[in-house]
């Protein structure tokens, strides 16, 4: 290798001397041209602006190119060298340019960031109306077979009825009496009868004024389930409450 | 006695108790005997006013099921004996005109019909008939009618025929083994060429005949069945001949119109109704085909019922609290209440023999049961000692209740809502309907032999009739769900 740097090092020398004699005695051919340079590898460089935008916002994504021939970005497809274009996704996306040229390929990325919008703001809630409310807040009583009287277990409901009528004086209701599919017509209306009163009487003890409160007795003839098993039983051996305008 | 636990082995049998004089006042069958070493006395209130008794000759012990659904079983001596053996070819025409075609059909078949409802007496197979049946007195030949195959004791025959716009049946009961003197009846009826009359002909010519052969008690033939029907989307009141024929909605109120009861002289029906301040109860003109005013009285006003006499109407209100029985002018004035029971009372009926006692269902001690009372409110007498009694109704000689009973009720029982009859001064008791569905609101036909009720035999709710015996059981109405049948008093 040494060597080899001092044959090329007595190479430029001798060829030096030459040129210089040459020089001063007669005009000399000239040199060969230089070789072409080689192609120049293109350049690419794309942004978008602004790179954080809203979801239904647009941006502006702009690139640049140099020396290359084919442009493209993925998901928008063939784009001029350079240029811009209004983008508008829905989600956040990675735009991938690509430069090709003669001298090579060029790739550049960039983000934008879409965010979800805010919530639009709630229309303004209308306050909830009383019947709303006694639909909510008013819970049926339901019966054993054949009883009318208020069981153990439906004491709560009575008595979260009780308050919450109180709490609304000014809604009147009615309460119906219900039974389930067994048993006689007639005896039946007189059992729901006998079920609506007892929840009246529940609620008057409570301090409900009885002027507030209709009953109605619909025996078997309105049921609200049509099975015969004892769930659906249950949910017609009731008293039902009904909102009064 | 009435409710002996039942023994593991039980013997059963089926009395007939049958009078000779009456001719079948009522067939009364029985089962479920569970002392079988007196079955005479169990029946002696129950048949003693029936002028002959045939003594049950009881048919040894029969194999227990344990299955209740299964174990009964109609036997005895004597089923089907005793009854008139009567001939009825059909009417023959007595002239050519074209609608005679029609309006035989329409006779004829009703007036079979009409006979084998009866009860009282046996209808010959047309299939042992001689090919020439008489249509006049002149036609008839004793022998082939008096002798073996149709060995007929009564023969019926006649005639009908449309002249000069007209429809005239001329009609015949002969005796035919009294060859002497044979008619026992001749009827002619005239009226419009219509199928409607065609049919009252049949109904009036029916009832002469049942009339004679049955011991003097008129027969039904033209008797109504109120009822409520849903057929119009709505629980509306109808009405219909007795044998199912001729079907007409009363009320439109588009509510819920529920236990219609017709009035003694079938003049005015009394009914419940969900009206827009609760149930009322309302009255329906029959003569006037309109409802007509009736006061309202506040609370649940539910299953009306009229005394005999038509002055009064009994029916459970809650106006005072909870379900009681009332009392009021039949006008709906000087209402006041009957009963202080614990339990909704409902269902009242009144004797309707004597108008001194009304039976009505309590559900003071639980489940309901059948009371009866006095007419004042004393006196309140428990006649069913288990399961779930509703639906009293009141025999007209004043000595049964029907009602409908489940007699084994609660959790795991297959107990099923029959029809029963209850003797009311022993409170011996026989079931008369088994095995269909939930029979419910028996109520008497007025001759005492018939009993029409609501049941699901057949899948919904429809009416069903039988005779006061538990035989005899067809189906009456066929549209919609048909419940509540209130037979008129005449």
């Amino acid at each position: 290798m040494k060597e080899k740097s001092l044959k090329g090092l007595a190479t430029v020398i001798a060829l030096a001397a030459v040129i210089m004699l040459g020089a001063c005695h007669k005009k000399t051919a000239p040199p060969p041209p230089p070789p072409p340079p080689p192609p120049a590898s293109p350049t690419a460089a794309i942004s978008v602006s602004p790179d954080t935008i809203q979801q239904g916002q647009s941006a502006t994504l702009t690139w640049q190119t140099s020396n290359a021939s084919d442009v493209s970005i993925d998901g928008i497809g063939a784009v001029q060298p350079s240029g811009s274009q209004q983008v508008s996704p829905t989600d956040s996306t990675t735009y991938h340019l690509v430069a090709k040229g003669a001298g090579g390929t060029q790739e550049a990325t960039t983000r934008l960031t879409v965010t979800q919008p805010p919530p639009p703001p709630q229309a303004a809630a209308p306050s909830p109306t009383e019947e709303d409310l006694f639909g909510r807040s008013v819970k049926d009583i339901y019966f054993d077979y054949d009883k009318s009287d208020i069981r153990g277990d439906q004491q709560a409901a009575i008595q979260s009825d009780a308050q919450f009528l109180s709490q609304h004086p000014n809604i009147g209701f009615t309460i119906e009496g219900h039974c389930d599919n067994r048993g006689s017509t007639e005896y039946n209306l007189a059992l729901g009868d006998q079920r609506a009163q007892s929840v009246k009487n529940a609620l008057t003890a409570s301090g409900i004024s009885a002027s507030r409160i209709k009953t109605i007795s619909y025996g078997k003839e309105k049921p609200f389930c049509l099975e015969d098993n004892e769930a659906c039983w249950q949910q017609n051996r009731r008293g039902h409450f009904v909102y009064q305008k | 006695m009435t409710d002996h636990k039942l023994p593991v082995k039980t013997y059963r049998s089926t009395i007939l108790s049958y009078t000779v004089s009456f001719r079948s006042a009522l067939r009364y069958g029985s089962k479920r005997m569970d002392d079988t070493n007196r079955p005479a006395s169990r029946f002696t209130c129950a048949t003693r006013l029936l002028v002959a008794l045939s003594l049950p000759l009881l048919l040894g012990p029969l194999f227990s099921s344990t299955s209740l659904a299964q174990d009964w079983v109609r036997t005895g001596s004597g089923l089907g004996v005793d009854k008139v053996r009567l001939a009825v070819p059909d009417f023959k025409p007595s002239n050519s005109d074209p609608q005679n075609d029609a309006l035989l059909k329409t006779f004829n078949d009703t007036f079979w019909n009409d006979l084998d409802n009866s009860g009282v007496v046996e209808l010959i197979s047309k299939s042992f008939y001689p090919l020439q049946v008489p249509g006049q007195p002149p036609e008839v030949t004793f022998g082939v009618w008096n002798s073996p195959p149709p060995n007929a004791a009564m023969l019926a025959f006649g005639n009908l025929g449309v002249a000069a716009g007209k429809l005239v049946v001329q009609g015949w009961l002969y005796d035919v083994k009294n060859t002497a003197s044979p008619e026992v009846l001749g009827k002619q009826y005239t009226d419009v060429p219509t199928a409607d009359a065609a049919r009252v002909i049949a109904h009036k010519f029916a009832d002469e005949i049942i009339f004679r052969l049955g011991g003097g008690i008129p027969g039904i033939a033209e008797s109504k069945i109120y009822f409520v029907s849903d057929r119009t989307g709505h629980k509306e009141i109808w009405v219909m001949d007795y044998d199912g024929s001729n079907e007409r909605q009363l009320t439109h109120l588009n509510s819920d119109s529920l236990s219609p009861r017709i009035s003694p002289d079938g003049s005015r029906l009394a009914f419940s109704s969900l009206t827009k301040s609760g149930w009322d109860i309302l009255m329906f003109s029959i003569d006037l085909d309109r409802p007509v005013s009736f006061p309202h009285f506040g609370g649940t006003n539910l299953s009306p019922a009229w005394s005999p006499d038509g002055a009064h109407l009994a029916l459970s209100s809650s106006r005072g609290g909870n379900s009681q029985i009332y009392v009021c002018d039949a006008s709906g004035s000087n209402l006041h209440r009957l009963t202080s029971n614990k339990g909704p009372d409902v269902g009242p009926v009144w004797n309707r023999k004597t108008g001194a006692q009304v039976a009505f269902v309590s559900g003071s001690t639980g489940l309901p049961q059948v009371y009866t009372m006095e007419a004042d409110g004393t006196n309140q007498q428990r006649m069913t000692d288990q399961g779930y009694a509703v639906s009293p109704n009141w025999s007209p000689n004043g000595q049964f209740l029907t009602l409908a009973w489940t007699r084994k009720y609660g959790p795991g029982q297959p107990g099923a809502s029959d029809i029963y009859l209850m003797d009311i001064a022993s409170k011996q008791w026989v079931q008369l309907t088994h095995d269909g569905g939930r029979n419910d609101y028996p109520s008497w036909s007025p001759d005492g032999r018939h009993i029409v009720f609501e049941s699901g035999r057949s899948g919904k709710v429809e009416l069903w009739m039988m005779l006061a015996d538990g035989t005899k059981l067809h189906q009456l109405t066929f549209t919609g769900r048909n419940s509540q049948p209130n037979w008129s008093w005449k």
